[in-house]
């Protein structure tokens, strides 16, 4: 089954006749995931070739969900443009919209993702800022390598690219049902809790793993929500042990978190309710090894 | 990028929000001079206060009041050059005197968790922020679709519990500092103390703006805040390279791709590294992202070798989109990039290639021969090994 993302769902690409866009909507299609079009305003009507293959781009969301069938988006367009174009994606009423695209202006952030609370969260928005989501062997939505892994029990849930790939490519032998990197944006609109309560309620997902990092105070919250709400196994990992600090946060802000942020606090917080931590990223891959003989 | 105080109160001058009077000095000579006006303007006391980013400042002896010019002068003379927090002084904002009825605090922020903007808002202010009491903080979730109006200010002000007297003032002052929040593209504006002065008017009288750095696309004048006299200059430098690039204090020179993972680095790099030769640490923080070009590779070599205390040198590279062949590939190419410019690779190399074509990676690496350059296979015994190598130069 995977989580939001499976072999029968159709994607554009908002963006699509940018050279990002492209050479991903290129990558996905070769994945095997259904890219069925993509969206310019300025381009509607134009098609895009994807290996030989041609995909139509249309002047809206609107008219691509209707002539195509999509329910899934990933946006590439450029900074100044991308909140236009998530809350054109939410309007559209599309239900997953995956924003890749990195340096987004906060207040940006704030405001799409308060146009989806308005409009009753009917589109789940992954990211900004994130490398996507990708369901081994069934389908790829975004820049995760697809041929770093395979398919497999394994649920992973990242703020992190690169960490992401590094925890895939180490656990390919055993194999992943979904990969989700939710980015590390202060404000994203899929959460760490969120990956891990659909991934409690998959039946192709036998354990978890979970990747966080310095900031904000997410990985608590998530360890609170595994205390009450997740039975299967989960093995936990946080970077920046050694970053140096003061980069974000004021006072003010360390009040409304009501945490430091720090990797120690979140590290205790998920051992606290049971989530083995690894040291390093290939212990985190020798406990999860661990974990799934004991499931066998 | 965090404002010095003085940056924040010009900005909140620009859009309306009452500051006191007064100028940035640089030497004592300045601070005497503005002084000097201050009080000519009818000013009978004058504040002169260390400008650095940093809290704690009036405890640190940062800041101090003046009678005359000359007591401006002697007193800015104590503050220059005076450590804060790590934080040098170079300059001084030199003020006018207010007369405190009453401190409050108000601050609008980011409020991660619940994904919107928030007030914080109190009757008690001028200490920090941490030492007032969570129940006499005024909290309220404000959404970037509603904005604020008066009306919103006011309520704002209540929820805080400012007296009466104070709430008009206090509404229109709040108001205007939601449109520096939002145009100005800040994810922290506060004001503590925010001060209701003897004859009755609500003034800012500290401030402290944090704006996105994400935003500068669309906010022209925010470059001009930079504060690039004090920014390390191999920071300055990698910024010019568009490298993604933090000085550490460590011997361990890190380049990597993807944030996370050179986190992660910086982190095994110290763990491999406790208790060799006194201990080896991560010499900074390098980003070089997915691509990881011969130009980029080359770049960033170059800004980390520039770091004399850098005694090796740790490649960690996961090849995805793009493979490690590619990656491989780039860093022969960066070798004889620093070639032509006439720099060369003095100390040692640790590569880990791991990911897409990894054993062509290695290959192209090993065939290539290059001095000083050894490739381990996992991030680890990588790891290890090149603190290992920082120790034995050290």
């Amino acid at each position: 089954m995977a989580i939001w993302l499976t072999e029968n769902s159709k994607i554009i690409v908002q963006g699509i006749t940018g050279s990002e866009g492209l050479k991903h909507a290129r990558r996905m299609h070769r994945a095997g995931a259904k890219v069925v079009g993509g969206v310019n305003a300025r381009k509607a009507g134009t098609a895009v070739d994807l290996d030989g293959e041609s995909r139509p781009v249309f002047g809206t969301v609107a008219e691509a969900m209707a002539t195509t069938g999509a329910d899934v988006s990933v946006v590439f367009v450029p900074p100044a443009f991308t909140k236009d174009a998530v809350i054109e994606a939410i309007d559209a009423g599309i239900p997953l919209c995956i924003v890749i695209t990195e340096g987004i202006p906060i207040h940006d952030s704030a405001v799409f993702w308060a146009h989806a609370v308005a409009t009753g969260n009917k589109t789940r928005i992954i990211g900004p800022n994130c490398p996507g989501l990708a369901s081994p062997g069934k389908s790829n939505a975004g820049i995760i390598p697809a041929d770093i892994t395979t398919p497999g029990r394994i649920g992973l849930v990242s703020k992190s690219g690169t960490l992401t790939y590094q925890m895939m490519y180490e656990l390919r032998d055993i194999g992943f049902s979904s990969c989700i990197g939710i980015g590390g944006d202060p404000i994203i609109g899929t959460t760490h809790i969120d990956a891990l309560q659909a991934f409690q309620d998959d039946p192709e997902t036998d354990a978890i793993v979970m990747i966080g990092e310095i900031g904000g105070d997410a990985e608590e919250r998530a360890a609170a929500y595994i205390e009450q709400h997740i039975t299967k196994p989960v093995v936990g990992y946080v970077a920046g042990f050694t970053a140096p600090e003061g980069k974000t946060m004021g006072h003010a802000g360390a009040i409304v978190s009501g945490s430091a942020g720090t990797a120690q606090a979140k590290k205790e917080a998920l051992e606290k309710v049971g989530v083995r931590v690894g040291k390093t990223p290939s212990e985190t891959a020798r406990l999860m090894r661990d974990v799934m003989k004991g499931l066998k | 990028m965090d404002l010095f105080e003085h940056q924040a109160k010009e900005l909140f001058a620009e859009y309306g929000v009452p500051v006191p009077t007064g100028k940035v000095a640089h030497t004592p000579q300045e601070a005497r001079a503005i002084a000097a006006e201050l009080i000519a303007a009818g000013s009978s006391k004058v504040v002169v206060k260390a400008q650095v980013k940093a809290g704690g400042r009036g405890k640190a002896g940062g800041v101090k009041l003046a009678d005359s010019a000359e007591e401006a002068e002697a007193l800015a003379a104590q503050i220059l050059g005076m450590d804060i927090k790590g934080h040098t002084v170079h300059k001084v904002l030199v003020e006018q005197g207010s007369a405190i009825a009453q401190e409050y605090y108000f601050s609008f922020l980011l409020d991660r968790a619940n994904r919107t903007f928030l007030s914080i808002c109190s009757v008690e202010g001028g200490m920090e922020i941490e030492d007032v009491p969570h129940e006499s903080l005024g909290m309220i979730q404000i959404s970037p679709l509603d904005g604020v109006d008066l009306a919103k200010a006011r309520e704002l002000a209540v929820s805080g519990r400012l007296p009466e007297a104070a709430l008009d003032g206090a509404a229109e002052l709040i108001e205007r500092l939601w449109s520096v929040f939002v145009d100005e593209d800040a994810t922290l504006v506060e004001v503590n103390p925010l001060i209701l002065t003897a004859d009755g008017k609500i003034v800012a009288l500290d401030g402290k703006v944090t704006l996105d750095d994400n935003a500068s696309f669309r906010q022209e004048g925010h470059e001009a805040l930079e504060d690039k006299a004090s920014a390390d200059p191999l920071e300055a430098k990698a910024k010019a390279k568009n490298l993604n690039y933090v000085k550490l204090d460590g011997s361990v020179g890190i380049i990597g791709n993807g944030a996370g993972l050179v986190m992660s680095t910086l982190d095994v790099v110290a763990y491999a590294g406790e208790g060799l030769n006194g201990g080896q640490r991560p010499a900074n923080f390098l980003d070089i992202g997915g691509g990881a070009s011969a130009e980029v590779m080359a770049n960033g070599l170059e800004i980390v070798l520039g770091d004399p205390d850098v005694r090796s040198v740790f490649v960690n590279v996961f090849g995805g989109i793009t493979s490690c062949d590619a990656v491989a590939n780039g860093i022969v190419s960066a070798y004889a990039l620093l070639a032509d410019r006439g720099e060369t690779v003095d100390r040692p190399l640790v590569v880990r290639l791991d990911g897409n074509n990894a054993e062509l990676g290695r290959k192209i690496l090993a065939d290539a021969a290059l001095p000083g350059v050894e490739q381990v296979e996992t991030m680890d015994d990588a790891a290890a090994r090149a603190a290992q190598l920082a120790a034995a130069g050290a």
